[in-house]
């Protein structure tokens, strides 16, 4: 587990948004393909998933409906909506500042200072 | 679509709840089973894989938890969980919620009804369109009234006023083919419906091209509640031919359901053209000495200031007291709002409603006061319950709103209940018509503006007196308390309690001390001398509506006194055109017997006028101080004389003895003897500093408005009965009115019966939360301190000591508090005294109610507490604990 880099507060929402942008997903299904996309280097602990799916339900930007896993097991499915679609377009633009900001940040040198 | 996702996930959290639960227990096993596979496939046994997973995932019960957290509506359902335990703590001490509920709903329903009526009669403006820009003219140097000539001039001439209306108020016999009735009406100027902005129900209104002159409109127009009660709805009304005083009418529309001319409270019959006045018989139409037109009024023009229309009427009145110097005295105008009799009552009555209202919201306060104390006895009990709370990792937050909604759930409770009382108060008041001759409706009927009120003072006292315990809960140490037990500190020194307990005592006094003195107002009143006898029968009858005009209502006045005085018991009969203190008077100027220039504004005085028969002073009991009554002698043939009371012969002539025989002016000229004086009276009000009068001889100054006093030993009601079939006899088409001289005070008594019974009603309430919260303090101090008062009965304390030790706090408040009280109410009384004639609190009497009530109050409130002081048992004390 030490291995595993620990979720930044705040960033478990756009993960999953991004998880089930890629194709309706069962809960079990977020863990997995969350822990796929990121080469295994974010685990999301399992207990936490679920108020946060609730939450993004209740935010409107995930629809719920129940269906058939692949292994014929009843399960939730989760999808994307059109303003969860937005809302991930703007979480990514955020995200991809902050993220070359720091990265430019972190790689000054003291002659640029 | 957010919104609409966020209250669909309320509302399955809310509606769905157990198939939501169901829902989620399936969605987390398949995510378990679908772990526990993956599990399997990578080489596990099956139960072991299993077991592996539910590890992994974790306690299920506290994700559910945290999902149903993520639904959202979490201020709701924590609402919603206070309020059932809430509820379950009140099931659990009834008596508290019920105490606590009546004490909220008598302040909050005293504060709803006074201010419905302050609504009514101040706040709320008059039931048609835009009647915030609606002024009434009012002459300085005289009131309200105008003549007709004059009216029209102003409205003719004025550039300020869109259209300047007018309206008299007038009493007529309407017959629709049977039976002719006393109807109340409203003479009103032709541009009065459309001035207005008032649409008919049914048929038309009549309009200013109607009026050509006397007498040339007559039309009828019925109000909504007339047509309603006397035609039944009957839409073929319009076109109809009535008699209106046995003139023929026809009725022309209906007004719409919520108009009733302007006046508050008054509510006429119907409506007819002012121009055709002169049915009435008395007044002339187009006499411009004669104020009978009762009230002018107009929208101004926008754009337009008060200022600006004054002066504009003004400048007419100057031009008209130019042109008509003979009949005009001087005018100048102010504007009041038209619909309390303009200021006739408006003044006192917004005095005496907003004391009201202030004396009603101390009340809420001190029954505010006295909750805030209950609850904080209550916390102070609940002390154990709230450190384990505490101690078991409830946060004080989640306390205090448990407090509070308790709080706001009593208050919102006592102001419904309130609400509730108040509206059904206010009904019955609607109902009452207070003067039985006289069609007014106290209509208060509570609109948003008293509801929200209602609302706003309930949640507003629920936080006021839900806020007095939370130091106490802040403070709470669960670990102290839950070690030692409640700890029973006394306060010895001054506490913001006592302090409310002073206020809420004094105030109790003020309303005593104000009750008193208007109740002993009243009193001394009833008993003053009015100048006439109250123990006489009255009859009243007018001679126009069945027809009589000119010589002939002198004749048939003389046959109504005959047939009156044929009466077996009758003692004497007196006829006159009016009667002191009954329904507003009528004045004419008098000039000196030297003064030729009889303008208006040399006159000498401006005397209440009565014209009266010969034995109107013996039948009345109006005493003559000198001279001589007026005999049969005295008709239009003989030389002018008049009888005058003490009051006009000091002031026009020095003295009494100078009075009798000398001679005055009236305004057309006429010199007048005065050949009797009668002794002062009350004319127009109880409560009126010695005004002049004079009577003359009916036969000289005739008048078809006939009031007939029967002096007579019989009792009331037979006799009543015997008038009406002697009127009858003498003419069946006349309608007659019957009542006693004392019930005809109803009308002049009825603003300060009024304010008494308000004051003794607020009185009691003040009372009531007076005795309770004194009450409140003395029992709690008595069981707070049971201990020390047991160790002082043990080492041999006397009676009066023990007492002194529990209960002189208490006393030493209610001292405070009544003389404070006593002081505040002496000096509210002269607030008073406008309403209550005679109130005075300078009066040994009500000092001594005061002092006498407010002990009895302590008494009352002490009574059980110090029983319970006397009956300590200093050996059971000393073994508890």
């Amino acid at each position: 587990m030490t291995d595993q880099a620990q979720i930044l507060p705040g960033t478990l929402d756009i993960l999953i948004l991004k998880a089930v942008s890629l194709g309706p997903l069962h809960g079990y299904g977020v863990l997995l393909r969350i822990g796929q996309i990121s080469g295994q280097a974010l685990l999301i602990e399992q207990g936490a998933l679920y108020p946060a799916l609730f939450r993004l339900v209740r935010q409107g930007l995930l629809k719920a409906s129940w269906g058939t896993s692949e292994n014929n097991r009843r399960a939730k499915f989760y999808e994307l909506t059109a303003s969860g679609r937005k809302r991930l377009r703007e979480q990514m633009e955020g995200w991809n500042r902050l993220a070359t900001a720091m990265g430019s940040a972190l790689a000054a040198q003291p002659e640029e200072v | 679509m957010k919104l609409l996702a966020y209250f669909r996930s309320i509302g399955e959290k809310f509606f769905l709840r157990s198939q939501l639960s169901a829902e989620m227990d399936e969605e987390l096993r398949s995510h378990i089973a679908l772990r526990a596979e993956d599990l399997e496939r990578s080489g596990l046994e099956r139960e072991e894989a299993q077991r592996r997973a539910r590890i992994e995932f974790g306690g299920q019960e506290k994700v559910k938890e945290e999902c149903h957290q993520a639904l959202g509506g979490n201020l709701i359902e924590t609402a919603i969980q206070d309020v059932r335990l809430t509820l379950r703590m009140l099931r659990k001490s009834p008596g508290f919620a019920l105490a606590a509920i009546l004490t909220l709903a008598l302040a909050i329903g005293a504060n709803t009804v006074v201010f419905s009526i302050m609504n009514a009669f101040i706040i709320r403006p008059l039931n048609v369109p835009h009647a915030e820009s609606l002024y009434g003219l009012w002459r300085l140097e005289d009131d309200m009234s105008e003549s007709y000539p004059d009216y029209v001039d102003l409205r003719d001439r004025n550039h300020s006023f869109e259209a300047l209306i007018a309206y008299n108020v007038n009493e007529v016999a309407l017959d629709t083919g049977n039976n002719p009735s006393r109807s109340w009406i409203e003479e009103a100027s032709g541009n009065f419906f459309d001035g207005l902005n008032v649409q008919p129900y049914l048929g038309r209104f009549f309009h200013a091209s109607d009026e050509h002159g006397p007498n040339s409109a007559p039309y009828i127009v019925l109000t909504y509640k007339y047509w309603h009660t006397h035609f039944h709805d009957d839409r073929g009304v319009i076109g109809q031919n009535v008699a209106v005083n046995k003139h023929p009418y026809t009725v022309i529309g209906v007004a719409p359901p919520g108009f009733h001319g302007t006046l508050l409270f008054f509510h006429p019959d119907f409506f007819v053209p002012i121009v055709n006045h002169d049915i009435d018989g008395g007044t002339q139409l187009n006499d411009r000495r004669s104020h009978w037109v009762f009230i002018t009024m107009g929208h101004l023009k926008a754009g337009v200031t008060t200022g600006q229309a004054v002066a504009d009427l003004n400048s007419i009145g100057q031009d008209l007291l130019r042109k008509y110097p003979k009949d005009e005295g001087k005018m100048t105008f102010k504007l009041v709002r038209p619909s309390m009799y303009g200021d006739y009552i408006g003044g006192p009555v917004r005095e005496f409603l907003t004391g009201l209202m202030l004396l009603a919201s101390l009340i809420l306060l001190a029954a505010c006061a006295n909750l805030g104390s209950l609850f904080a006895a209550r916390a102070a009990d609940r002390s154990r319950e709230v450190a384990l709370r505490l101690a078991l990792g409830s946060s004080r937050k989640r306390i205090l709103r448990g407090l509070f909604t308790e709080a706001v759930l009593i208050s919102l409770a006592g102001g419904a209940v309130g609400l509730g009382g108040s509206i059904f108060l206010l009904r019955q008041l609607s109902e009452w018509q207070p003067f039985p001759r006289f069609p007014g409706y106290m209509a208060v009927t509570p609109d948003s503006n008293v509801y929200l009120l209602a609302l706003l003072l309930a949640l507003a006292s629920g936080f006021l007196f839900g806020a007095v315990p939370v130091r106490q809960v802040l403070q709470t140490n669960p670990y102290e308390v839950v070690k030692t037990g409640s700890s029973g500190r006394i306060g010895r020194r001054i506490t913001a309690r006592d302090v409310l307990l002073v206020v809420q005592i004094a105030l109790c006094a003020v309303l005593v001390t104000s009750s008193l003195v208007a109740v002993r107002g009243l009193a001394h009143c009833l008993r003053s001398n009015f100048g006439f006898d109250l123990n006489t029968m009255l009859a009243e009858t007018d001679p126009p509506m069945a027809g009589y005009s000119g010589d002939r209502v002198p004749a048939l006045q003389k046959r109504m006194i005959d047939a009156l005085k044929a009466i077996p018991g009758v003692e004497s009969v007196g006829l006159a055109d009016q009667l002191p203190l009954s329904e507003g008077s009528i004045y004419s100027n008098v000039f000196a017997d030297t003064t030729s220039d009889l303008r208006p504004s040399k006159a000498a005085m401006n005397p209440v006028i009565f014209k009266v028969s010969p034995e109107y002073f013996q039948a009345a009991g109006t005493s003559l101080l000198s001279g001589r009554s007026f005999s049969s002698h005295d008709d239009k043939d003989s030389s002018r004389v008049a009888v005058v009371n003490g009051q006009f012969a000091r002031r026009m002539f020095g003295s009494i003895q100078n009075g009798l025989g000398s001679y005055f002016k009236m305004p057309d000229g006429t010199r007048t003897q005065v050949v009797g004086i009668a002794e002062d009276g009350k004319y127009d009000r109880l409560g009126e500093s010695p005004r002049p009068a004079m009577y003359l001889p009916i036969l000289q100054s005739p008048s078809s408005s006939s009031w007939m006093v029967l002096r007579s030993r019989r009792d009331s009601q037979e006799l009543g009965g015997a008038i009406r079939s002697a009127l009858r006899e003498v003419d069946a088409a006349l309608p007659v009115y019957i009542t006693t001289r004392y019930r005809a005070l109803d009308t002049v008594l009825f603003g300060p019966r009024m304010a008494t019974l308000a004051l003794g009603i607020l009185g009691g309430l003040g009372a009531i939360l007076a005795v309770v919260g004194i009450f409140g303090m003395a029992a709690y101090s008595v069981s707070k301190r049971l201990r020390e008062l047991g160790i002082r009965v043990a080492l041999g304390g006397q009676r009066k000591e023990v007492l002194q030790a529990a209960l002189g706090r208490a006393f030493k408040l209610l001292a405070y508090g009544s003389a404070a009280g006593l002081v505040l109410g002496i000096l509210a009384s002269r607030v008073l005294a406008f309403i209550v004639a005679q109130a005075t609190p300078r009066d040994p009497l009500v000092l001594a109610g005061v002092v006498f009530a407010m002990a009895l109050l302590g008494l009352l409130a002490t009574w059980i507490p110090a029983r319970r002081a006397l009956s300590v048992d200093p050996l059971r004390l000393l073994r508890e604990d």
